[in-house]
């Protein structure tokens, strides 16, 4: 008999020390960190909270992102153009360490892998009460051109693809991109199943 | 055709269900909307890899990790196993991260006001990358069962958490893993929230042959993964 897919359980409220032990103050070392760089390319920030079904901040999830370098290319064996800069495209953080907890990344703009999909960048969602994580995917609103023409956006339609857009706003340390993700309401955000 | 081959999907007959209102944190995290069918491209088929020089000499020895003074309190053991994906095949060079409370039940986390010690020779967290046949391996403390707010006397079975990568951003995977003969675990939302017909899959085996002769029991606890389908990228 062929066997069955292991059952996800919650990352539950006591993931800090395991997932993210630098950023929440534990005396280990972490292996993932909320920054990515890439020499000579600007830096840019995400910004945002993860709402509940009262809309109250969200205070111990965990978000993950995985996106390609600003050339569009994934730091991965299957990307058909083989290797990229040296940008590893994999963060994390947990949203309980800053006030009103927001999640921060410090990353760069992925540039479009050449599909004819939009720069975008796979977001992963884990927290306590959520017994499967979700994926979702952020993209940009100084995209419009290439969001106008991205196959994924048009499947979604206009009444729901605004949640997958980030805000840019230009702060004095380089563009800044809001991104807040709602479980439930109104602006509940698009999740996939891939 | 390998370029194009992408992942099963997820199985929402061994998954537990997003809403699952025994478990009181659900009902207002669980996304009320069905979730978009996403077509599987080059940004869905790749993922973060780490290799075996992503983990310390001590990292999957939760004993030594943290041990200041002296070993840790509690019982020693062997946790072990095999993670492969649904059509048989081992998955090698994965991260395994892992973390749990101590043999008194409580995590070393601010959060945690369980009325139980701290002790200082054990964090409770712990990595290891799976070798060439999927294998992975750590040495812990049995964690103990503690206390938690969602219904009156409601304590979680023994659980270790396990987070794991696997060959995409689609094989993510975070699980819980049981204790065999725990009677708490006919009690627990969280266990019950999976499908009646899984629930043993994430329940560990006593493995005498994985156990060393005094000095530690072993648990085997195999792990699976989305397995591969020959899907046409669509986009
Ligand atoms: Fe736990």
């Amino acid at each position: 008999m062929a066997p069955k897919q292991t059952p996800s359980q919650t990352i539950g409220p006591y993931f800090s020390y395991g997932l993210t032990p630098e950023q929440y103050g534990y005396d280990y070392k972490q292996l993932v960190g909320n920054t990515l760089a890439e020499d000579g390319v600007e830096g840019i920030t995400i910004r945002g909270q993860v709402f509940d079904g009262n809309g109250d901040s969200v205070r111990d999830a965990v978000i993950e992102l995985w996106q390609a370098d600003s050339q569009g290319r994934y730091a991965h064996a299957r990307d058909p153009r083989g290797s990229n800069t040296g940008f590893g495209g994999f963060a994390r953080v947990g949203t309980g360490t800053l006030e009103g907890h927001f999640f921060e990344f410090h990353t760069v703009k992925p540039g479009a892998i050449g599909d004819g999909q939009a720069p975008h960048i796979t977001v992963v969602v884990f927290m306590r009460g959520l017994l499967n994580h979700v994926y979702t995917r952020l993209y940009f609103s100084d995209e419009a051109a290439a969001n106008g023409a991205d196959p994924v956006l048009a499947q979604i339609g206009p009444d729901r693809c605004g949640t997958l857009i980030a805000q840019r706003q230009d702060g004095a340390d380089g563009p800044v991109y809001q991104f807040d993700i709602h479980m439930q309401g109104d602006r509940e955000t698009v999740f996939f199943d891939a | 055709m390998a370029a194009a081959e992408g992942f099963a999907p997820r199985d929402w007959d061994s998954h537990p269900p997003y809403l699952s209102p025994d478990y009181k944190s659900t009902p207002l995290r669980a996304p009320t909307k069905p979730l978009v069918i996403l077509p599987q491209s080059l940004s869905e088929l790749t993922g973060p890899v780490y290799g075996q020089d992503a983990v310390g000499p001590l990292d999957h020895d939760l004993t030594k990790l943290a041990a200041k003074t002296a070993e840790p309190n509690g019982e020693r053991i062997i946790v072990a196993g095999q993670v492969r994906d649904e059509d048989g095949r081992p998955v090698p060079n994965i991260l395994l991260e892992v973390w749990q409370p101590n043999a008194a039940g409580r995590y070393n986390h601010d959060d945690d006001q369980h009325d139980a010690p701290i002790d200082p020779n054990f964090l409770g967290a712990g990595r290891c990358v799976t070798d060439d046949q999927g294998r992975y391996r750590f040495i812990t403390i049995k964690p103990g069962a503690y206390p938690w707010g969602n219904h009156f006397n409601a304590w979680r079975p023994n659980h270790i958490h396990f987070s794991l990568f696997g060959p995409s951003i689609l094989t993510r995977l975070i699980t819980q893993m049981y204790f065999p003969g725990d009677p708490l675990l006919e009690l627990d939302p969280i266990f019950n929230g999976v499908p009646a017909a899984s629930r043993q899959l994430l329940v560990s085996k006593l493995s005498i042959e994985l156990s060393e002769p005094e000095w530690a029991l072993g648990y085997e606890f195999n792990i699976c993964l989305r397995g591969r389908l020959a899907t046409p990228l669509e986009t």
